[in-house]
């Protein structure tokens, strides 16, 4: 009698199809653009560039500037914002048992908003000569601090164990930031714009650097979480039984809200507010391949990746030469699809 | 067989005693049944012993208070089956039970073979494995109560507490509950403790039944002696009429007060 097996039995297929579908993604996201070479000879170029293989694609040296510093900054920035904002938003799923909620229930969008429009107010032009460029920095800082104090109000007012307070005392927190950001703005109408437009979110302005600055965080962030995706399923029986299982409770909701937030603040402070990836692709990822959390975080990693990537890509070609943010485009397919699951929710009630 | 010794517990909820400073002793490999009406503290006094709430006083397991030892060791200890347990709709049954075994994986390994195959086991032992791979949503009560023994099973702990594990039952499945503990309890010498509000199935199961009343230990013994009709009548403010079978069973049944 195997029953073991047949319980995993769901899953050996789901991996490499996710990574076949980054894969193809990657490539979509290379070939794919308003100007540069043909879009066939991207991937010959690219299998040229590997070491030991010579292969001759007609890719011109200007061109293969095009695909390696335009294009797959932007693509692998895009990447790592899905993977990260879909695996955070899975196991904010999780700690919190509610499958409506996105990784920035807690407050860190409206504290990297705040963060931005600090930025932005006080001398952005000014800030261009400066060595390091504070936005992402300021996003990234008022972000967690958002989350820290959130943390820190809900679990002194809530007692220990309760997710209830948490989530209430985030509403708080983000409704206070959002109040101090609108007063800002208010006072300074001339940067309403361009804090806006940071706000929808955007990675047309994606370079090396940005990848090299969020990939630790990424990292550090993805691999927590991936480490935490048993005692997801442990807290899935709710607090009380979970304590009765031996888990301890408070100590796993702290540490996978603080990692899922780490990660998140780090891709928002250089993406901007991408919403609807945290919801769409954990839900998408459950509908097809079940609920267990030992699945749902490594395929939202991989699926959230490659649904960014192409996410990406209508929002460059619709409005050539300028560009749809992409968090205009995610709202726009993500809206849809969180009314659908909460409709298929109730239907199984 | 493992005893479970209670020193002076007491649950304040606030500024609500729920329970006041109960001092009861569970002999090895004994099933002990806490009867009392709505809010005497029993449950409380179960979420206590399993640490889901705090309390005062010492709780004894084999001679180490439970404070001392960490979470994952008294899970390993003491297994805990709630009134009405979380049962996620879209896990399956084999995926529920497996999470008996949290207690014995480290805090970031997995399941090994050795815990895989126990819980195969425990669905071959409890007649459950057509229900391995049904989605716990798609059970019936009947089936889940069974389920979520099962996993307490798993747990393969020597203390089995039990909350109100007949509330939701009609009486038959009552009774195939309580078989079935009655049975794990012979074949692997467990120590039960439950709250029920059925007094006859209690006073049949248990060994002993212990009655409380908002918080305190009234009185203890075997259902002869606690299942008086004057004893019920003051604390559970009821008229009952108790009838004494030949093989020793008391059956509690309640009096219409008019009749018309």
């Amino acid at each position: 009698m195997s029953q073991t097996s047949q319980v995993r039995a769901s899953s050996p297929w789901w991996i490499p199809t996710a990574v076949a579908a980054l894969v193809l993604a990657l490539l979509c996201g290379a070939m794919i653009g308003p100007a540069g070479p043909t879009w066939w000879r991207v991937p010959l170029e690219l299998l040229n560039r590997l070491p030991l293989l010579t292969i001759n694609s007609g890719v011109t040296a200007s061109e293969w500037n095009i695909i390696w510093l335009v294009r797959m900054p932007r693509v692998v920035l895009a990447g790592l914002v899905g993977a990260t904002l879909s695996i955070a938003g899975a196991s904010y799923q999780g700690v919190f048992r509610n499958p409506l909620v996105d990784p920035y229930l807690l407050g860190v969008a409206a504290g990297a908003g705040l963060g931005a429009t600090f930025v932005f107010t006080i001398n952005r032009a000014g800030s261009s000569t400066w060595l390091v460029d504070p936005l992402p920095l300021a996003a990234f800082a008022c972000g967690l601090g958002a989350v820290l104090i959130t943390y820190v109000v809900g679990t002194a007012f809530g007692g220990e164990r309760s997710s209830t307070t948490l989530v209430l005392a985030g509403v708080a927190v983000t409704s206070l930031v959002t109040a101090v950001q609108a007063f800002l703005l208010q006072r300074h109408t001339d940067v309403m714009r361009e804090v806006y437009s940071w706000i929808l979110g955007r990675l047309s302005t994606a370079t090396w650097t940005d990848v090299r600055l969020v990939v630790p965080y990424v990292v550090l962030s993805s691999t927590v979480l991936l480490f935490h995706r048993r005692l997801l399923d442990v807290l899935r029986v709710g607090d009380d039984e979970a304590t009765a299982l031996g888990a301890n409770v408070t100590r796993i909701r702290l540490v996978v809200v603080l990692s899922a937030t780490l990660g998140t603040a780090a891709v928002v402070a250089v993406s901007g507010l991408i919403g609807f990836v945290g919801i769409i692709v954990p839900h998408a990822v459950r509908l097809l391949a079940g609920a267990s959390y030992r699945v749902v975080l490594p395929l939202s990693l991989l699926f959230g990746a490659a649904f960014l990537i192409m996410a990406d890509i209508p929002g460059r070609i619709l409005s050539n030469p300028a560009e749809t943010p992409i968090g205009v485009v995610t709202a726009f397919l993500g809206a849809p699809f969180f009314l659908l699951i909460l409709r298929t929710r109730q239907a199984s009630r | 067989m493992t005893s479970l010794n209670l020193e002076t517990v007491s649950v304040r909820y606030g500024q609500r005693n729920a329970v006041m400073e109960f001092s009861e002793t569970v002999r090895p490999g004994e099933w002990l049944c806490l009867i009392g009406p709505n809010g005497a503290g029993k449950s409380s006094l179960l979420r206590a012993i399993v640490g889901i709430v705090a309390f005062t006083g010492n709780i004894v397991v084999d001679g180490t208070t439970l404070r001392d030892r960490n979470s994952r060791r008294r899970a390993q200890l003491v297994a805990y089956v709630p009134q009405a347990p979380v049962m996620p709709t879209d896990m399956n049954a084999y995926e529920y039970v497996l999470l008996g075994r949290n207690p014995y994986v480290s805090h970031f390994g997995s399941e090994t073979m050795h815990d895989n195959s126990m819980v195969d086991s425990v669905f071959d032992r409890l007649d459950l494995t057509d229900l391995a791979h049904r989605q716990l949503g798609t059970l019936s009560g009947g089936e889940r109560q069974r389920v979520a023994i099962a996993r307490a099973v798993a747990q393969e702990a020597p203390i089995l507490l039990l909350d109100e594990p007949t509330s939701s039952l009609d009486i038959g499945h009552q009774q195939q509950a309580l078989e079935l503990v009655d049975k794990l309890r012979r074949e692997h010498g467990l120590t039960v403790v439950s709250a029920m509000h059925d007094l006859t199935l209690a006073g049949s199961y248990a060994d002993r039944l212990v009655l409380m009343h908002e918080g305190h230990r009234v009185v203890g013994g075997t259902a002869q002696e606690v299942l008086r009709a004057e004893t019920l009548a003051e604390f559970y403010g009821v008229s009952v009429h108790v009838h004494h079978e030949p093989d020793g069973t008391v059956a509690v049944i309640p009096r219409r007060s008019l009749r018309s």
